[in-house]
């Protein structure tokens, strides 16, 4: 063992200044600048380039041809449906997130680990079957598929189909981010509250929402983007109806398979824009969180 | 007040436990358990020689096949640079490392219509990146893995950054004094630590390439039998009106991807031990 010691990196001259000396847990530094390599050229091929070519190809043909494809009215009305099913989902996952969290968090109950797993499952099904199990309960020949005929409401190929396979979609996210910070922070406050005489929603506002408004606000962000991008889900229960029951994605879609490549890149970069404003957020309010931990 | 006196282990003051259990168990019906239960339900109505015909017939078996196949080896490539892409960013300065650190979320935030038309543009033919290729990318299962390998990027490099982060030095300068080399101790200490971790991501991303379909559609071709991925197979028997015979396939997933849930709860439960030590 003690040869081994001996083979240590030790400073060899007095001449060498001390920045060279290599500490015994860092690498030397080609070691250091080929993993740097490796991994940028990973993420360039995989990552930045992808990003880039969505902006390229959008304006490849101009402003006019890109502006032209937003402001035409089927873009318009899929970016308002967009908007629309995002503005119900996100708000429906938020209340139920914070009851999943209050019950969860705060109260030792029977079956606690499973109502958790029961929470993750939307996250391992596959977009296209979380589309199909609501047109097995709302289609035509599903289990309410006659009923909503008789009395004339459509749910598949409409919008409410859209907003189910949405909320689908983005069940788990306010929830899961929302459950580690307040069981982390336990019932002493709570409690210390409600003996001074606050009723539950005082304590829930006063208490509890100041302490995890971070944490709430990333949830909804990640909710956000990931409903306004849906694209499985949405595929399969929404009939493609052109200004009727397309969203930003679906229209994409319809664009890029008509070649239309410049139009469907141009709403695209609308969707990377919001990708990247998400994570801007994401990394602002990971910022806040830690600042808010030391 | 029943949930309360029959599910709450221990007395608590705090109020709201009936209202937000009983909220959230009806809200996770509706939307999930009772839509889910459909998918089962509506094959148990198929007799079991027409379920066996609809799940392994030889169109459907090489869309297992695919699917699986390109979901584990696009994992296998994340994990081996997703822990270089954890490694240089926890212990390395270099620039713009910040922005680098961000983007990697990217795939999650990205809707994945635009990641599949921005990556077969990438790779087709004429590309930024296909021309300089032999071989052909877009169009064939080749895209199908870099669809997927775009999908799980951020995972193993978000599960393998924490613990890498945590680790403390003196596990290392320990290793260092008893004669270890960087390469030593990294395979035979730092490795086994993050293990679990990287399992995990492993997993993670292997779930999620599983189901996936919005940036593979594009850039597979979606030839039967060559590119066509298990999601896209549902779609098309939903099309042609196959209820069932797209019910029985999502079956098969559903059970495969039930099946990897357990199995990364059990990993993240070994992880949780592994670092509490």
């Amino acid at each position: 063992m003690s040869a081994s010691v001996a083979t240590l990196p030790l400073p060899k001259a007095a001449g060498v200044a001390p920045r060279s000396i290599r500490s015994a847990t860092t690498e030397p530094a080609w070691v250091k600048w080929t993993l740097v390599g490796i991994a940028l050229a990973f993420l360039t091929f995989f990552l930045f380039v992808p990003l880039a070519v969505v902006f390229v190809e959008a304006l490849k043909k101009g402003w006019d041809v890109y502006l032209a494809a937003i402001v035409e009215p089927d873009a318009r009305s899929a970016i308002q449906l967009t908007l629309i099913a995002a503005a119900i989902s996100v708000p429906l996952n938020l209340v139920f997130g914070i009851a999943a969290a209050w019950c969860i968090a705060k109260f030792e109950f029977r079956g606690k680990n499973l109502l958790l797993t029961l929470i993750d499952l939307p996250f391992s099904v596959s977009p296209v079957i979380a589309g199909l199990i609501y047109v097995l309960v709302f289609g035509l020949q599903g289990w309410f598929g006659p009923w909503l005929q008789a009395h004339d409401l459509k749910v598949i190929f409409a919008v409410p189909g859209i907003v189910l396979a949405t909320v689908f979609i983005t069940f788990p996210f306010v929830a899961r981010e929302l459950i580690p910070p307040m069981q982390a922070q336990g019932t002493e406050q709570e409690e210390a509250a409600r003996v001074l005489g606050a009723g539950g929603w005082q304590i829930f506002w006063r208490v509890t929402l100041p302490n995890v408004k971070w944490a709430l606000l990333y949830g909804v962000i990640l909710c956000n983007a990931r409903a306004m991008g849906e694209f499985g889900a949405v595929s399969v229960v929404s009939g493609h109806i052109r200004g009727q029951t397309n969203t930003m994605p679906l229209h994409i879609e319809i664009l890029y398979n008509e070649y239309q490549f410049a139009a469907a890149f141009a709403v695209a970069s609308l969707l990377a824009g919001l990708a990247l404003v998400t994570l801007v957020l994401k990394y602002w309010v990971e910022q806040r969180m830690k600042k808010e931990a030391r | 007040m029943i949930l309360k006196r029959t599910l709450l282990k221990r007395h608590s003051v705090l109020p709201g436990f009936d209202l937000a259990l009983g909220f959230t168990l009806l809200y996770i019906s509706v939307i999930v358990l009772i839509p889910l239960s459909a998918a089962f339900l509506k094959t148990a109505t198929m007799t079991w020689p027409a379920f066996w015909e609809a799940v392994s017939s030889p169109r459907v078996v090489a869309s297992y096949r695919l699917t699986f196949g390109a979901s584990f080896a696009a994992a296998l490539v994340n994990a081996f640079f997703g822990l270089i892409v954890a490694w240089v960013l926890v212990r390395y300065q270099f620039p713009f490392k910040r922005l680098v650190d961000a983007l990697v979320d990217l795939p999650f935030a990205l809707p994945t219509a635009v990641a599949g038309i921005a990556l077969t543009a990438l790779y087709a033919g004429n590309g930024w990146i296909g021309q300089f290729l032999p071989f052909k990318v877009s169009f064939t299962p080749l895209g199908v893995f870099v669809a997927l390998t775009f999908i799980g990027l951020p995972f193993v490099v978000r599960t393998v950054q924490p613990v890498l982060e945590d680790l403390h030095r003196e596990v290392e300068e320990a290793a260092a004094t008893l004669g270890a080399n960087r390469w030593q101790t990294f395979v035979k200490v730092i490795f086994p630590i993050l293990t679990p971790a990287l399992l995990t991501g492993f997993a993670l991303a292997f779930a999620r390439a599983l189901g996936e379909y919005g940036s593979v559609i594009f850039i597979a071709g979606n030839m039967p039998m060559v590119s066509e991925i298990t999601p896209l197979l549902i779609i098309t028997k939903l099309e042609q009106c196959d209820y069932q015979g797209a019910t029985a396939i999502a079956c098969v997933m559903l059970v495969a991807a039930f099946i990897l849930l357990l199995g990364i709860n059990g990993l993240q439960a070994w992880a949780r031990r592994r670092q509490g030590r």
